[in-house]
């Protein structure tokens, strides 16, 4: 069984301090990938000034827990942490943190881009931005949704 | 039975939740389409294309079961990460 951390805050994380814990007393993996997403200024052709982010407390970890035990029934993970922010962030703030820990390589790419792809398309998170237009709620993509096709087995 | 909104379609609705006149048990097309009546203005959010369903906050299908006490949320295609 793999050591699954989740958490959905408002607070920043610290990928240092994520890093020091995925290698404490960790003396079977010889793989970390992990994945972390930004605020970026320009989103589907406008100038973005901040986003705020909602979720739907409850069903969100849920499905999280869902997206990482399938994850982990298809690779060989050992550690997955995983924390996703709410609220208001700015420009370059970090959203997400996707990390992964395996034996070997293979299954860590894998699996980090696994949770992330399914993240995107299947966890209650709603990004609202504000543009020089004001606020406009940011339309889901289906290459978002496309992008799980190649994870049919 | 009370069915919970979120983020833009709980903006348009202009509602976070609605108690519905709806026998149970039901279906996610049932309760859709109840909703599509009671919000007739706004049946283009609601339909299957513009808005999930999730039942005891797993996401479901049109044909998915709702039984007394479920916990039933309509929202918009997510865009998280």
């Amino acid at each position: 069984m793999a050591e699954v951390y989740i958490s959905v805050q408002k607070h920043d994380f610290d990928i240092s301090h994520e890093y020091a814990t995925l290698r404490e007393d960790n003396r079977s993996d010889g793989a970390i990938v992990f994945f972390s997403g930004l605020v970026r200024e320009m989103n589907q052709g406008s100038k973005v000034s901040g986003l705020s982010l909602e979720h739907y407390p409850g069903m969100t970890e849920k499905a999280l827990h869902a997206i990482v035990d399938e994850a982990c029934q298809r690779w060989p993970l050992n550690r997955v942490r995983l924390i996703h922010r709410i609220g208001q962030l700015a420009i370059s703030d970090q959203i997400v943190f996707v990390a992964v820990t395996s034996s070997h390589r293979e299954a860590a790419f894998s699996a980090c881009h696994f949770i992330m792809d399914f993240l995107k398309s299947r966890a209650p998170f709603w990004k609202k931005e504000v543009t020089s237009d004001g606020e406009r709620w940011v339309e889901a993509l289906s290459k978002d949704q496309q992008a799980l096709n190649k994870w049919q087995a | 039975m009370k069915v919970l909104f979120f983020a833009a379609l709980r903006e348009t609705l202009q509602h976070e939740q609605v108690e519905l006149p709806v026998a149970l048990p039901a279906t996610v097309a049932l309760i859709r389409a109840a909703l599509c009546e009671y919000f007739p203005q706004h049946q283009q959010n609601l339909n299957a294309g513009n808005a999930l369903a999730a039942v005891n906050q797993t996401l479901a299908t049109e044909d998915s079961e709702i039984n007394e006490g479920d916990e039933v949320a309509f929202f918009p295609p997510v865009t998280g990460g």
